[in-house]
């Protein structure tokens, strides 16, 4: 689950990280008072959308000359007149695909003297199944582009969860962002700061791109992206009220609330498999014999009649779907369930598209006597490529 | 012979009063009697658990440690809901359990960060989470894999990927392959087992004569395997194998239903991995449709 900056950084604030002042609003008329409550004369106006390259990015609904995302505003009325240009209308970056997403929010902020431009992230290194910070000097910048160019200048330090963030680990840390005075200082609290925020709040990813020295030699938190992990979200209320649905797919957020996961794509085949592996492989082999999968959704293992159910209403509710194939390869999941989830899914919705299902696994003959009996139109597959190929020409009509 | 499991492991179940352990154990021992000696369940200690299916009771105790210490158990599958399961997977380590295999999903990773903190440091090899767990045919089921699939043989499965682990196995069957002993890893970031440790263990084992192997994108799991196979291969150890990459397709930056399932950073895409795999002398097949085939073609050469 990701949430907006000005969320992260709040969250940040509460850890005692060093972040600049700040007034989120959802409307223009909130403009002028937020940024008066500020102290000025430098203000910054950024776009809060669940997506990075804000201040590259270009509004939809604006000139092409017009500034991006995030904009410098030198005086109250500059705050006001940004607000007013970016509100509501829709940012394209680099990540949000040609479509763009709306700015409904705006997060007004103090501004700051730069010195240097840094780059510091937290997340689950793999490798050594342990938290590790990422940190380059070079921030500011597209981090995958410093990472392809010259690795050498990205350093990752893995931290011991038995011990934590050590004065060695900060020490190596500093060292790498060659970090003196006062900044050298900060860092004394601020890794550990963001190692336990990242800890206590089960985060997945706590990216900081910038982290500045300032002209005053201090350090500030200037841009943060945090993502959670959707595993711990159960022992994280206070998380989960920050999510803003607003920024997620509508079939994603339903498909969640019955703990499945939903993966919408651009073609036009609806999939419904058990397991991410079996997910990849259909949408692998769809596109193998020529045709896009529109979505799929993985039941998982241990789902009910209900949840398969509503497994297949989801992927018929999408309009770009001219077919469904229901790939089942059984072991937790009992191919009878998966069988008497269609059916009812079916009888309720009703079923306007070709259907091709392929059970194998635990249970396999009941569940296909069950469909066999159940005199819907349903196309029986033996394997994963006879499934893909009768599902194409369907299709293909 | 075989990997890991045998006819002689004997098996305890934590997690076994719930429906998905019941279920799984149930199906267990009506796999060729696979030696499941008890459950744990911290209030229900002394009671007894009996299968719907044939009447096989079970003893229940209150700990591992007291389990293992009545009944002499080798191995452990957990069958915990994600809350509790990294707690159910300590106390197997502070049990001692010599093989620990953790089939629940969607445990916190963070747990499993300290999970693996006490693992490094214990004597115990951990599968999983998020795993089917591992089979060898007509001897041992430990996990969630359909046991009708499977057939005595040669082949040694491994897979981070639970349901492209029953096609391989399928596969396999229908060709008349068979499978010594077929292991699936997980799709979790942080998990016990990975592709060097199964795959060390099918080179050394005689029974094993080819091997399947299953990846997907994210991480550099794969990578790191095919880099292994690369340098014992220079010692004179090598099998013939056969491959599969998931997620070849994946729109980058999308996390993919497995968490570990993802492209970032310009690591962990499908092409690097089938480079890797088939520098290693691995033939990776294009589709997952024809994994055993692709096996019987390395076979004739």
């Amino acid at each position: 689950m990701n949430i907006h900056e000005y969320q992260a950084k709040a969250l940040l604030k509460s850890y005692g990280a060093p972040v600049a002042e700040g007034v989120a609003i959802l409307k223009a008329d909130e403009a002028e008072a937020a940024a008066k409550s500020l102290p000025g004369p430098l203000y910054v106006v950024k776009s809060q959308i669940h997506a990075g390259g804000r201040g590259k990015g270009k509004f939809k609904e604006l000139p092409p000359e017009a500034k991006g995302g995030v904009r410098l505003a030198k005086s109250v009325e500059e705050v006001v007149s940004n607000v007013k240009d970016m509100l509501g209308n829709t940012l394209v970056t680099a990540q949000t695909g040609e479509a763009g997403k709306q700015v409904n929010r705006l997060y007004i902020e103090d501004g700051a003297d730069i010195d240097r431009e840094l780059y510091c992230s937290l997340l689950v290194d793999r490798s050594i199944g342990r938290v590790a910070f990422v940190v380059s000097t070079e921030g500011g910048m597209d981090i995958e582009a410093v990472a392809h160019d010259t690795p050498e200048k990205i350093l990752t330090i893995g931290i011991d969860p038995e011990a934590g963030v050590t004065a060695a680990d900060v020490q190596k840390i500093s060292g790498a962002l060659k970090l003196d005075g006062a900044a050298a200082e900060d860092a004394k609290s601020l890794f550990p700061i963001l190692y336990k925020a990242f800890n206590e709040k089960d985060m997945s990813l706590l990216e900081i791109n910038p982290l500045i020295v300032m002209k005053n030699g201090h350090l500030r938190v200037l841009d943060a992206k945090v993502s959670f992990d959707g595993n711990a979200l159960f022992r994280h209320d206070d998380v989960r009220a920050l999510r803003d649905e607003t920024e997620e797919d509508t079939k994603e957020i339903e498909a969640s609330k019955w703990d499945l996961a939903y993966v919408a794509l651009d073609g036009n085949i609806g999939c419904m498999v058990n397991g991410a592996g079996l997910a990849m492989a259909t949408m692998d082999i769809i596109k193998l014999y020529g045709k896009e999968p529109a979505n799929f959704c993985d039941v998982g293992g241990g789902a009910g009649k209900e949840k398969v159910a509503a497994a297949f209403k989801i992927i018929t509710a999408d309009p770009k779907v001219e077919g469904i194939l229901v790939n089942i390869f059984g072991g937790i999941m009992r191919c009878d369930v998966i069988a008497e989830g269609v059916i009812a899914a079916v009888k309720e919705v009703g079923l306007k598209v070709p259907l091709v299902v392929r059970l194998e696994g635990t249970n396999v003959e009941l569940g296909k006597k069950i469909l066999n009996e159940s005199g819907l139109a349903i196309t029986a597959a033996d394997d994963l490529d006879d499934a893909a190929k009768k599902i194409v020409a369907a299709i293909n009509g | 012979m075989s990997i890991l499991v045998n006819k002689d492991t004997k098996v305890l179940v934590q997690g076994l009063t719930g429906k998905t352990g019941t279920f799984h154990t149930e199906q267990a021992l009506a796999y060729f009697g696979t030696k499941m000696v008890g459950g744990i369940h911290p209030k229900k200690g002394g009671e007894s658990w009996s299968s719907g299916v044939d009447g096989t009771s079970l003893p229940i105790f209150a700990s591992v440690a007291e389990a293992k210490e009545r009944t002499g158990a080798d191995a452990s599958v957990i069958y915990v809901p994600p809350a509790g399961a990294a707690e159910a997977i300590i106390e197997a380590i502070e049990a001692e359990i010599p093989f620990i295999v953790c089939i629940t999903e969607g445990i916190p990773v963070m747990d499993m960060v300290r999970v693996k903190a006490k693992l490094d440091k214990s004597k115990s090899r951990l599968l999983g989470p998020n795993c089917p767990g591992i089979l060898t045919p007509e001897e041992c089921k430990i996990g969630i894999m359909p046991g009708s699939i499977f057939r005595k043989g040669s082949v040694g499965i491994v897979s981070r990927s639970g349901t492209l682990t029953y096609e391989a196995v399928f596969q396999t069957s229908n060709e008349g392959l068979g499978q010594t002993t077929a292991v699936g890893i997980g799709g979790d970031p942080v998990k016990g087992t990975e592709f060097i440790d199964v795959l060390e263990m099918f080179l050394a084992d005689e029974a094993t004569t080819s091997i399947i192997m299953i990846g997907e994108i994210g991480g550099s799991a794969e990578e790191d395997a095919a880099q292994f196979l690369i340098d014992e291969a220079k010692k004179g150890r090598k099998k013939p194998m056969a491959g599969f990459i998931a997620g070849r397709t994946a729109p980058k930056g999308r996390t993919m239903g497995h968490a570990g399932a993802v492209v970032s950073g310009g690591k962990g895409d499908a092409e690097s991995k089938i480079a890797a795999m088939e520098s290693a002398g691995i033939k990776v097949s294009p589709s997952p449709a024809r994994l055993g085939k692709t096996l019987v073609e390395v076979l004739k050469g």
